[in-house]
């Protein structure tokens, strides 16, 4: 039997699949930029369960919370990127794997 | 059948396949390209929950935005299709693998717990005290945002500038490079 309207569960769970998803997707991958991208999968899954509980619960706070977010997000990825173009210029490659200058 | 329903089911199976094409993908590209049908997705589900000033922020800032600047890096660097490396490739697998055993497991404690129904989203405006709620309307989210969220704003302003300065300094490419 289909459900009359969707539980805040569904979208918590859909929030903790994707949040996952992005885990995963930065531990196997190699690729800089990529890695990158599965940071911004995690941010967005943590986002969806805000913007569910401010739904939920009849309080604007998480809304602004995700408002924050998506601004820090914005500075990150200018950082970010940045951080990979210095690297690539450096070592002709944005696989991590082989950028291991810090590394013990 | 409430439209509530088939628009989140819709949303929710674009948002993990794209999501799962987006981390799956060899080429970048082709992930970017993933990753903006993700934000998408995550729009409708946002109307779906009523925040429809944080659904237009997801498509200006995330699908608009980030994304351009992320291609732009890719056609940038012109990076091809990932190689994948034979030789520690075994850690990064059981890694990834653990991850998502123990979100399956965690998944189904609490599915099994049988949640369902116990918490129905409510009417997208209620009253609480003499507090309004009116759903994530841009008048409502503005109203508060420029009033008991004014610091934070301001200080994410600041932030946003020394990220651009940031940004701008990691970049340059140094003088003595360009002489060389």
């Amino acid at each position: 039997m289909m459900p009359t309207s969707i539980p805040l569960d569904y979208y918590l769970i859909l929030s903790a699949v994707l949040f996952v998803i992005g885990v995963v997707g930065v531990i196997t991958r190699r690729n800089a930029i990529i890695i990158f991208m599965s940071i911004e999968l995690m941010l967005n899954a943590v986002n969806l369960s805000m913007v569910a509980f401010s739904s939920f619960l009849g309080n604007e706070a998480g809304q602004m919370f995700v408002f924050f977010i998506m601004a820090v997000a914005a500075a990150e990825a200018a950082v970010g990127l940045a951080i990979v173009l210095a690297l690539f210029r450096q070592k002709k490659s944005v696989y991590v794997d082989e950028i291991n200058i810090m590394k013990w | 059948m409430e439209l509530q329903v088939v628009l989140f089911t819709l949303f929710a199976i674009g948002a993990i396949v794209s999501a799962l094409f987006t981390v799956t993908r060899k080429n970048p590209v082709a992930s970017a390209m993933s990753l903006v049908a993700h934000f998408f997705m995550l729009t409708g589900l946002y109307l779906t929950l009523h925040a429809q000033f944080v659904a237009a922020v997801q498509v200006l800032v995330y699908a608009g935005a980030i994304m351009v600047l992320v291609v732009f890096v890719i056609m940038l660097l012109n990076v091809g299709r990932e190689v994948q490396q034979s030789t520690g490739n075994s850690l990064r697998t059981t890694a990834a693998t653990v991850t998502g055993a123990v979100m399956i497991v965690m998944l189904a404690s609490v599915v099994i717990s049988n949640p369902t129904g116990m918490n129905e989203l409510k009417p997208f405006t209620k009253q609480i005290g003499d507090h309004l709620y009116e759903g994530g309307t841009t008048r409502y989210i503005g109203r508060y945002l420029f009033t008991d969220y004014i610091f934070p704003f301001e200080a994410v302003s600041l932030l946003l500038l020394a990220a651009l300065i940031g940004a701008v300094v990691l970049a340059k490419r140094h003088v003595k490079e360009v002489e060389s």
